[in-house]
């Protein structure tokens, strides 16, 4: 009965957003306030709606009613009850409805908190949004239901996969999604704006808390499953640039493109048809990668259970969004004001270089991404493109972007001095020199370029600060002053010294964890031990254990390092009854500079096993840094200039207001 | 005028893009399906010993080029869908005359033997492939054919198996092609 109950809601909220997509937008056309005003009414309702439907589904997860046939495919009643919530969105039909759920959460924040917004350009953001809700609440409802039933029912359900029943993941889908729909806003608003031809300092002010917020859920998703990747599937790698991983990070690359023009179009009021175009791209990006991960247009390694018909649907889905708003932009771009010109060297001009680097970045993204399907399009030869494509193409679009990003911080707005901003991060050139020589000094047989990436790391990580450090007068005034300063100093400023630290600190992690990798795979009886990086893994033997729904062995390994013993390692290898799917947990000992890591394989039958024991340099500050990179841009996004819903007279003030 | 062009330009390219997604969803594509690079190159060098139990000789490289075309079947008796190529993998042996010689991989001789004698023996000689072979050979699963012409040169591979579509269509014009 809830289950029916809940689909009907999800059918009332795609009338809700019908209502929300069409009668405000002609009322905005002929300037009918109520006909307007109808749109935030209808904003909530959907999400009311949405939201009902929502924990009817979830309800049938957690009390295991296989009455439903999503619930049977994906669950299993022994399953723990955290896998049986987040089982809801580990499959194809339940994460669309989470995706939902999250567009309308966004949509209904603007109905509530855009109290100050010109009533035309609400209406037709809100507008906007109903028509994307539209779009994949008919999807779901047509292809992908997941709320039918199956007579008779089972006894018990297929279970979820195994490598999804992981806190890990189970945290990852709602963030990546809320980065991916966050975005919409930015979307949205560009729609808007281009529907009302008007694009001016307010609206970018609108635009940025959208993206810092989408922007911060991307990053924290796409590092989420990157640490998942690396703890479960026992590789100890973190990125593959596998499609599935391409596909969230173009619209990361391009929302921090957006995220940077969006401030000039602030401050300067300049970049404006670009930033529109940024945001149609960024969101469409996100679009792009929903219709890859769900058509089986690419292989992946890992995608969802792909479906040519489902493809075919959301690349309609496709055709509207993305070519109806680029058509829209294509029309009505060109009579957009434009904004004033400005000098190269200048805080705007840093902006415009970082957005061309980031840009080219994601074209190279994209192009490795779909390369393999325009040739075999072209000439049918299918070749699958790898990390040397990507090496050689981002990687050196990324090393002039680091260098710059220490100085554009550094640059003032309209006219810099580029001399004068190099002079203030001598001391970042002098820890880039250090940081490079020490690398050296300590490295084991790595090449040159290694060097070279960590001085840049430094030179980075120092930069940020120093840029801070100067703002506070930090050593130069008395600690209350600097004291002062900092608390005075806004918001955004520490986000963005935070963020680009982060990247800095997270770079440092990728350079590490990929240059000085060690890796020994050996078959082992209990008794022999494996030397690694100067620490010696004891085996000891394997164990037999059960969990709810697996069954494990489970190997003892001691670690010591100069004859002192340091750690236990139980690294696993578990078998999914249900499934009858085998996956391995890797034991992990991570000190804040290195992770030691240690898989154990398949008996062989004679007693031995075998094992493969990595360690990896600096992997634990990938996250670290990515952590940062999000405190970062919460901190922006709690800035008194974009708090959502603040006035907007104190906008017009020139002078920092004080945080107090 | 040239910039409302450049204006275009993103829709511009969406729509070669779209295409391109379009195409890729077509119904005859199957993205997992991997070429094979072994096509007209020679066949590996290989000497792998008769299964034990079984009374065919097993097979080795210099059994390939002998002028005369033959297909290489790679198989083993724990893979369903080489019991469901089996019948016309037969059928065809005998309908055309090409010697079809196996190559038994990952097996248990005594596995093997049964499963030969329960489906009959269609296999002129079967070589015991505990892995290598199959490596050689850029065999990434079992069932999977290959020709080979008389200068033992591979000229067709098909990975999976041999449906009646496939040997209709590609197999058996293929042989009469070189055995003309």
């Amino acid at each position: 009965m809830i289950i029916e109950l809940g689909h009907f809601a999800l059918i009332l909220a795609l009338a809700a957003a019908v209502i929300q997509g069409t009668l405000p937008m002609i009322g905005a056309a002929r300037g009918d306030a109520a006909w307007m005003a109808l749109a935030r009414p209808a904003a909530v309702a959907q999400l009311f709606l949405v939201v009902f439907a929502f924990c009817a589904l979830t309800q049938a997860y957690v009390t295991s009613d296989f009455s439903v046939l999503n619930v049977v495919q994906n669950s299993h009643s022994a399953k723990p009850l955290l896998y049986k919530i987040t089982g809801v969105w580990g499959n194809h039909e339940g994460s669309m409805l989470l995706w939902i759920l999250i567009l309308a959460l966004f949509g209904s924040a603007v109905a509530v908190f855009g109290g100050n917004l010109p009533p035309s350009l609400r209406a037709r953001v809100l507008g906007v949004q109903a028509w994307i809700g539209i779009g994949f609440m008919a999807f779901t409802l047509f292809t992908s239901n997941p709320f039918e039933r199956i007579f008779p029912a089972p006894l018990n359900g297929e279970d979820l996969n195994p490598l999804l029943q992981d806190p890990g993941l189970a945290f990852h889908p709602p963030m990546l999604y809320a980065g991916y729909v966050g975005f919409s806003m930015a979307f949205s608003f560009a729609i808007a704006a281009l529907i009302e031809g008007k694009v001016d300092a307010a609206w970018a002010r609108w635009v940025r808390p959208w993206t810092l917020l989408a922007w911060a859920f991307l990053t924290g998703g796409i590092a989420l499953g990157s640490w998942w990747a690396y703890y479960e599937l026992g590789w100890g790698g973190w990125w593959f640039w596998d499609p599935v991983e391409n596909v969230s990070f173009m619209p990361w690359l391009l929302g921090t493109a957006l995220l940077h023009s969006a401030i000039v179009v602030e401050k300067r009021n300049a970049l404006k048809t670009w930033t529109i175009l940024l945001a149609i791209l960024t969101f469409s990006l996100s679009l792009i990668g929903t219709f890859i991960v769900r058509s089986g247009v690419i292989t992946s390694v890992h995608a969802f259970a792909s479906d040519p018909e489902r493809g075919f649907f959301i690349l309609i889905l496709l055709a509207i969004a993305i070519g109806g708003s680029l058509t829209l932009f294509a029309l009505r771009a060109p009579s957009l004001k434009a904004g004033g010109l400005f000098a190269p060297i200048s805080r705007e001009g840093g902006m415009v270089i970082n957005n061309l680097f980031l840009t080219a970045a994601c074209a190279a993204v994209f192009l490795g991404t779909l390369y393999p399907l325009f040739l075999e399009a072209i000439d049918g030869s299918k070749v699958s493109v790898g990390p040397p494509f990507f090496n050689a193409t981002f990687v050196p679009l990324m090393v002039p972007l680091v260098f710059l990003m220490a100085v554009g911080p550094m640059l003032p707005w309209k006219r810099a001095d580029l001399a004068g901003a190099l002079v203030r991060l001598k001391v970042a050139a002098l820890a880039a020199l250090l940081v490079a020589g020490l690398t050296w000094y300590l490295q084991t047989g790595g090449p040159i370029l290694a060097v070279a990436a960590m001085g840049l790391a430094a030179w980075l990580f120092i930069g940020a600060l120093v840029e801070w450090a100067d703002r506070v007068k930090l050593f130069r005034a008395s600690p209350g002053e600097s004291w002062r300063r900092a608390r005075n100093l806004p918001r955004a400023a520490h986000g963005m010294t935070l963020a680009h630290a982060g990247l800095a600190v997270a770079m440092a992690g990728m350079i590490g964890s990929s240059v000085w990798k060690q890796e020994v795979v050996t078959n082992l009886k209990p008794g022999e031990s494996v030397e690694i990086a100067g620490y010696s893994l004891l085996f000891e033997g394997v164990g037999k254990l059960e969990g709810p729904n697996y069954k494990a062995e489970r190997a003892r390994f001691t670690v010591t390092r100069g004859g002192e013993e340091i750690a236990l390692m139980f690294p696993e290898k578990r078998v999914y009854q249900v499934k009858a799917m085998p996956t391995t947990e890797a034991a992990i000992r991570t000190t804040f500079f290195s992770d030691l890591y240690a898989v154990i394989g398949d008996a062989d039958g004679q007693g031995g096993w075998t094992v493969r024991v990595y360690h990896e340099p600096l992997v634990p500050w990938i996250w670290i840094g990515c952590l940062a990179m999000v405190a970062g841009g919460l901190t922006s996004l709690s800035d008194r200039r974009l708090r959502v819903g603040a006035p907007h007279r104190q906008h017009k003030s020139t002078a920092r207001p004080a945080a107090a | 005028m040239a910039k409302r062009l450049l204006f275009l330009l993103p829709v511009l390219i969406f729509l070669v893009v779209a295409g391109y997604f379009l195409w890729g969803l077509g119904p005859e594509r199957d993205p997992k399906n991997i070429p094979t690079v072994m096509i007209d190159k020679p066949t590996p060098s290989f000497d792998l010993a008769a299964v034990p139990g079984l009374d065919v000789p097993g097979l080795a490289t210099a059994d390939l080029a002998k002028g005369e075309v033959v297909m290489v079947n790679f198989f083993a008796s724990w893979c369903v869908p080489c019991r469901a190529e089996h019948p016309f993998l037969t059928a065809l042996t005998e309908e055309t005359g090409v010697p079809l010689y196996g190559i038994n991989h990952r097996d248990k001789p005594e596995d093997a033997a049964a499963w030969l004698a329960e489906l009959g023996n269609p296999y002129t000689r079967i070589g015991a492939d505990p892995g290598r072979a199959a490596v050689e050979w850029g065999v990434t699963g079992v069932p999977e054919t290959f020709i080979v012409d008389g200068q033992g040169r591979i000229r067709y591979h098909h990975r999976g198996p041999l449906v009646p579509d496939v040997i209709e269509r590609q197999v058996r014009p293929l042989l009469e092609e070189l055995r003309s």
